[in-house]
């Protein structure tokens, strides 16, 4: 009788539950308003565009590496990802057309900045470790949350439809200078081109970041717990809320200039056509008057230049908690890490046309921008050396996390390094789209920001999911990661100081001066493949883990900021009682504690009050 | 555990969430915008001439006074709120939507008259050195083209075969305000005549011609997107508004402070709107 009711009750339950996770699978996975589940949704997104745009930069190394030659394996295969037209149109015999060569630089950069990097940096740790680390049960506006993940992925998703668009996606460089731009694809269709495709995408992803750096800000603002005082915040946060003010004030901009060259290619105008302009024996801009193309470019790099800082920052702050969790030592200089941080975001707002020193606008203009430039390299060097110092005489814990975040360290010292003599006029004329300017900030944003990136996913990972990533595997992902990187960007300051252009499409074989360096370009395509195999047990260990990986208990780190003081993974609402925060964010190894680390909701003791 | 600061604010910001989340939202809008006017500022420096008394500057201030009064009864409709007074509410959110309303309605009145006036520019100088006397007489003028060493007439195209044209030119007249509002009247009567002699010009003559669209100049082009960007926010404003005039009335029954926490973000966002259009006036219309 007893087992009857049981079983007739478990099945009903089960009737229950199935009837319920169906109804809300949408509203859980899909449209849900859980800062969580919205971190994560950007953060497997994220990596997915980070994957492709990796794919097509591959890709694009067969091309540099044996210019000319017909792409093996992968050339059948190219109209899934071009449609039957366009493989024919672009990859004559297999072989990689200068236009298919343009259209994949330009979608490998945009794709990676601002679908990959920024999402997985800004959007989803952000997201995700934010409201717990200021002790709020959500994000302050849930629904603009959802909003902007789907704003999101709209935007992506209109990036690589216009991989099958009539003359494919965009050609123009991730930059889309006018007037390049503003002609460029319309001859193929008038409105379904690849540019015009491009700045649809963009409008679409400007409006996500502006939904999500509001909302940022009025988290960060309001919603931090009792006793999260400014200076008790980590760090992270800290370099989150400056990425969301960068964010909220650069972006609009460029939505502005992309509202224009979508008028230029649709509605006829010349905002950034100069008159007289004629391409191609065509004349252009009879209409013009006052069109101009510097306009575009102030417009984008005032996007452009505080962008470099929205792709740092997050995983400076990542860093920042990888390092001090796991040198188990409190950070060194926090306050002044904190000035830093916001010294950084105040300054890249004024140095944008440091990018601009080719354009003719002027030397005085120039000097200026050249002294914004250099003050901009003292905070950034007071963080690394903070971050540093931090490391002096700590007990290192070298897991996988770890590892990753001291190799942020070096690496993103030589990209910063090899900046500044970017940030010289007369050097930067010589340097100016040479390989050089794509190893400096290849530096700084791949073996950089992604090993920081990296870093944060194999960290919070098993606050997400409950479980490890295998240790093993996280190591070999790391070396060989490492080298190769490595093995890719540093050739590229060699052939760069000997001249190599950037956008030469068969990788300088055509031309005299870069026939003693040409010979780095295989050693480089090579290294860019060996690490597309080395992501392989990323991804796998990435999946499995979910499933098989060591079970992490709710502060597996043993770390201090309140993100590891809830159940794993966090409940809806986050915290089962509302915490209170006693302490600053790294009290490791407090002296006359009981164990190395203080977590900020434990209350001080009477007698260490006066420490 | 629930979102805090909803409807009461945290003692030490002394603000809402939603309150703060505007304020950056209206930060960001004046970076949009502010994008908009320092194209206005390149374009501007960069032409031969920039057009005068184009558009018709006593509807603009009309419409200016109309966008302000909204502004007002917005600020009525929050302070019923705020005294509880429901009926009162509705009354000035409905005076505010229908100013709305009006505004759009005497925009797209000036679209309509700008994308049925034309513009033609000369071959050359001494082209439009030939037709000058014949233009003066017919009461217009020959104007220097926003593009350097270019001339152009503005009128209205009369009949036009393959080889000529005949255009009635631009009274001298046609940009002093007793006429524009006489212009007015007229087409809101139906009673406009079409005035002035007609000038006869060949079309070999003629470098380009037409209607005041974006494409014609970079004048029109910053003037139509400029004025659409804020268009489109008034009609996002009006939506917003509806919604609180119907159908989200209902949280007022539940909770009346926190409606009328959310009409008073919808406020702050239409008088940004407001603002915007303070600005967009003077620039456009006056300078």
């Amino acid at each position: 009788m007893a087992s009857v009711a049981l079983s007739e009750s478990e099945h009903s339950h089960a009737v229950v539950d199935h009837h319920h996770e169906e109804l809300s699978f949408l509203r859980k996975y899909v449209f849900s308003t859980d800062h969580k589940i919205i971190g994560v949704q950007y953060g497997i997104t994220a990596l997915l565009f980070l994957l492709f745009g990796f794919v097509l930069m591959m890709l694009m190394r067969w091309q540099l590496a044996y210019p000319g030659k017909p792409l093996p394996w992968f050339g059948d295969w190219m109209w899934l990802l071009l449609g039957k037209k366009n493989a024919a149109l672009l990859m004559p015999d297999g072989v990689m057309s200068p236009d298919l060569y343009n259209s994949f630089g330009a979608m490998h950069g945009t794709i990676m900045v601002f679908l990959g990097v920024v999402p997985l940096g800004f959007a989803a740790f952000g997201n995700y470790v934010v409201p717990l680390q200021v002790g709020a049960p959500d994000m302050a506006f849930p629904r603009i949350n959802m909003a902007s993940y789907h704003s999101f992925l709209w935007g992506g998703l209109v990036m690589l439809i216009s991989f099958f668009v009539p003359g494919g996606a965009a050609k123009s460089g991730w930059t889309s200078y006018s007037p390049l731009a503003s002609i460029a694809d319309t001859a193929y269709h008038p409105f379904w081109n690849g540019q015009t495709m491009w700045l649809l995408g963009m409008v679409l992803l400007i409006t996500s970041s502006l939904l999500g750096s509001v909302n940022f800000i009025a988290t960060i603002i309001q919603l931090r717990a009792k006793g999260m005082s400014w200076m008790r915040m980590p760090f992270f946060v800290w370099a989150q809320l400056v990425t969301a003010f960068l964010l909220l004030l650069a972006f609009p901009p460029l939505e502005a200039a992309g509202v224009m060259q979508l008028m230029d290619r649709v509605a006829g105008t010349s905002f950034f056509l100069p008159s007289g302009l004629v391409v191609n024996g065509q004349h252009f801009s009879a209409l013009s008057g006052g069109g101009s193309p510097l306009l575009w470019q102030h417009l984008f790099w005032f996007l452009g230049h505080p962008e470099v800082y929205v792709i740092l920052l997050p995983a400076l702050g990542m860093v920042c908690e990888i390092l001090a969790t796991n040198a188990r030592k409190p950070i060194w200089g926090y306050p002044s890490l904190v000035f830093s941080v916001v010294a950084i975001g105040f300054l890249s707002f004024i140095v944008w046309a440091h990018h601009m020193y080719m354009t003719g606008m002027g030397t005085k203009v120039s000097a200026f921008f050249q002294t914004t430039t250099v003050i901009i390299s003292v905070p950034s060097v007071v963080i690394l050396s903070c971050l540093l110092i931090s490391l002096w005489g700590g007990s290192i814990r070298f897991n996988t996390p770890m590892l990753f975040a001291l190799g942020f360290l070096p690496m993103f010292g030589i990209g910063g390094l090899t900046g500044i003599p970017l940030a010289f006029s007369a050097l930067g004329s010589y340097l100016h789209d040479s390989y050089y300017v794509i190893g400096h900030f290849h530096y700084v944003v791949a073996p950089g920001v992604v090993f920081g990136l990296f870093a944060g996913v194999y960290h919070w990972y098993p606050k997400i999911t409950g479980r490890f990533m295998n240790e093993f595997w996280g190591k070999v992902h790391f070396w060989i990661t490492l080298v190769c990187m490595n093995g890719i960007f540093f050739p590229m300051f060699l052939q760069g100081m000997a001249g190599m252009h950037r956008r030469w499409y068969d990788g300088g074989a055509a031309y005299e001066l870069s026939k003693p360096l040409l010979h780095w370009n295989e050693f480089m395509s090579v290294s860019a493949w060996i690490m597309g195999l080395a992501q392989i047990p990323f991804i796998i260990n990435f999946f499995i883990s979910f499933r098989t990986g060591k079970k992490a208990s709710d502060n597996p780190w043993e770390a201090t900021t309140l993100e590891w003081q809830t159940p794993t993974p966090p409940p809806h609402g986050n915290f089962a009682t509302e915490p209170v925060v006693y302490r600053g964010p790294y009290e490791y190894s407090v002296p006359g504690e009981a164990k190395d680390f203080s977590p900020q909701n434990e209350p001080v003791k009477e007698y260490n009050k006066n420490l | 555990m629930e979102i805090p600061y909803t409807v009461k604010a945290r003692p030490d910001t002394g603000l809402w969430n939603a309150k703060v989340g505007i304020w950056l939202f209206l930060a960001s809008e004046v970076m949009l915008f502010g994008g908009l006017f320092s194209a206005y500022i390149f374009l501007r420096l960069g032409s031969w001439h920039w057009p005068h008394g184009v558009l018709n500057i006593p509807i603009g201030l009309f419409n200016t006074f109309v966008l302000i009064t909204s502004s007002v009864t917005m600020v009525f409709a929050w302070a019923s709120l705020k005294m509880r007074n429901l009926h009162k509410f509705e009354w000035f959110l409905g005076i505010t939507i229908l100013c709305g309303f009006i505004f759009l309605g005497i925009k797209s009145y000036e679209y309509y008259e700008k994308f049925h006036h034309y513009g033609l520019i000369f071959k050359n100088e001494a082209v439009a050195n030939r037709y000058r006397a014949e233009v003066e007489a017919a009461g217009g003028q020959i104007k220097p083209s926003i593009i350097e060493g270019q001339y152009e007439v503005t009128g209205h195209i009369e009949e036009m075969d393959e080889e000529t044209m005949k255009f009635i030119p631009d009274s001298i007249h046609s940009s002093e305000p007793m006429v524009q509002i006489v212009s007015v009247l007229q087409t809101i009567t139906g009673k406009k005549t079409e005035h002035g002699e007609a000038v006869v010009f060949q079309q070999d003559d003629i470098y380009r011609w037409g209607p005041f669209v974006p494409r014609y100049s970079s004048y029109f082009a910053i003037y139509f997107t400029l004025t659409a960007l804020h268009a489109l926010h008034v009609i996002g404003g009006m939506v917003v508004m509806a919604y609180f005039w119907i159908p989200g009335r209902k949280l007022y029954h539940a909770d009346p402070e926190h409606f009328t926490n959310r009409v008073e973000v919808v406020g702050l966002f239409w008088h940004f709107v407001d603002l915007v259009w303070i600005f967009l006036f003077p620039v456009l219309y006056l300078l």
